[in-house]
């Protein structure tokens, strides 16, 4: 083997690399870029600050792109062929989230999507997927997509995610457009003379914006974000560990593959009409597992004493049989105790069924808990 | 006069007549950040030079602690097991982790001095 095959493709730098580290980021690898894992405050202080204020997040290493047919109906019937999610029926500035599945019903990505706000966008949807899927959802996306509709991927764009109490008023002072704007909602505003694309989604639990800039100008956006009292730099640690308080996946721990939406807790994001047309890939998988149940749930778990269980710590039942693993654990900070979601069979599902978790050789007491570990604050 | 040695692995050892005390550096828990669990050894327990006896936790990840030298576990730092964010505000003080009564003091030599484990430090970061 030579150096030259070897080598590791260089990381990539988000618009955003210098601003990182002027604010004392430190700075890791992720998905292939240079990621800040945590800035001075460290992963604890940024969580809470989040919980409690406001976080700025730099998640530019994610997939923006756009599809683009005639009309909406046309490329909302398109990529309904490749996920669960009613799209014909979005209407203009309303986003969604769903799943990319293959054809046992497993989850290729899991993505938002928007319907522009825009009559001028007529016909494209956006789309955000994540950076380590990017790659594999582009290729999928173009050998399944019919002639007319194209993926066009919007490079040279940041995102930005604004998020927790008072991202309201830092939005409201810059943009009363973007304030105004109603879960899961997007608009293009513009902020501070920055034209953006915003909407009222993240990543975290709390009430919070997403916002596509231009790379040009994303610096200036960050710092713009930044000024406002209260609004702290927040890096992946603590992106983490907000997600797992809130329950939400991690595409590659908590989904891949051979997960499903059902068994995933993701029903929720099935329309009615999907179900009933059935036209989606893995649908005969995907409606029984919603008529009779799915093998295996995704649940919460909380260990009984402080050991943290990290993703891959063995579940197992009282008399010792294997259930399932973990697939996110960790310590959460808003909890003050360690918490984890993992796999088990649907009739070990029920919160409160207690389970031993194998960490480093032992098997320590949990319980399983209703997901989120902490409630849900969106602006609904 | 105790005598302070390090590890290639972050632990610091502070030896006085025969006795052990160990935890991990400055460097060590500045590295891990916020610190959420740590587990201690239990007395009586005999230690191997290189072997992990003890695991400190941040939010993010879980690391293991190694015996600097091979001794028996006399006494742990219950402290730390119910605070254990002291770790960030003394390590190398009240943070200690565990005693150790040395079984052979010549594994001593295969630790670094203060001035050698700093250029250690400034080397591998």
């Amino acid at each position: 083997m030579s150096a030259e095959t070897t080598a590791e493709q260089p990381l990539r730098r988000t618009p955003l690399y210098q601003l990182h580290l002027d604010l004392g980021a430190k700075m890791v690898p992720f998905a292939g870029y240079e990621m800040p894992v945590n800035y001075r405050l460290g992963v604890l202080k940024e969580h809470l600050h989040t919980r409690t204020k406001a976080g700025l997040f730099d998640v530019s290493h994610m997939g923006q792109a756009f599809l683009v047919g005639a009309d909406h109906a046309t490329t909302a019937k398109a990529l309904e062929t490749l996920m669960p999610a009613d799209l014909l029926n979005l209407a203009p500035g309303q986003q969604r989230y769903s799943q990319l599945l293959n054809e046992e019903g497993g989850i290729i990505d899991d993505l938002m999507l928007t319907r522009p706000a825009s009559a001028l966008d007529h016909g494209r949807l956006f789309l955000v997927v994540n950076a380590s899927r990017q790659e594999v959802d582009y290729a999928h996306l173009r050998a399944h997509l019919p002639a007319g509709v194209n993926l066009e991927p919007a490079t040279e764009r940041a995102l930005l995610a604004l998020q927790g109490p008072t991202a309201l008023e830092v939005i409201k002072a810059l943009s009363p457009a973007a304030a105004s704007l109603a879960f899961m909602t997007g608009a293009d505003v513009r902020l501070g003379g920055i034209d953006c694309h915003v909407s009222r989604s993240g990543y975290t639990g709390e009430d919070g914006f997403e916002i596509s800039v231009a790379s040009a100008r994303a610096a200036e956006l960050a710092l713009l974000l930044l000024d406002h009292d209260g609004v702290e730099p927040i890096g992946l640690g603590a992106r983490d560990s907000l997600r797992l308080e809130a329950g939400l996946c991690l595409y590659g721990h908590d989904i891949d593959e051979t997960t499903s939406p059902v068994e995933a807790g993701l029903a929720w994001s099935i329309q009615k009409r999907r179900r009933g047309d059935a036209g989606f890939p893995g649908a005969r998988r995907i409606l029984d597992e919603l008529a009779n149940g799915a093998r295996r749930r995704r649940v919460g778990i909380r260990p009984d004493g402080r050991a943290p269980a990290r993703e891959g710590t063995e579940i197992l039942a009282l008399l010792g049989e294997r259930l399932g693993v973990v697939t996110s654990g960790g310590f959460g900070p808003s909890v003050n105790a360690p918490i984890a979601m993992g796999y088990v069979p649907q009739g070990r599902a029920a919160a409160g069924t207690p389970v031993n978790l194998m960490v480093r050789g032992k098997a320590l007491g949990a319980s399983v808990a209703p997901l989120p570990f902490v409630p849900h604050r969106y602006a609904r | 006069m105790p005598v302070e040695r390090y590890s290639k692995d972050h632990e610091w050892i502070r030896v006085e007549d025969g006795i052990a005390t160990v935890g991990i550096t400055d460097h060590a828990q500045q590295q891990l950040g916020d610190i959420v669990f740590v587990e201690v050894p239990e007395p009586g327990r005999q230690a191997k030079q290189g072997e992990p006896v003890a695991v400190v936790e941040s939010v993010k990840a879980a690391s293991d602690v190694f015996a600097p030298v091979s001794g028996e576990v006399i006494e742990a730092n219950a402290e730390i097991a119910t605070q254990p964010a002291l770790v960030n505000e003394d390590a190398q003080g009240k943070a200690w982790f565990f005693k150790l009564k040395i079984s052979n003091a010549a594994e001593l030599d295969t630790l670094m001095d203060e001035a050698t484990y700093l250029e250690f430090v400034k080397q591998s970061s």
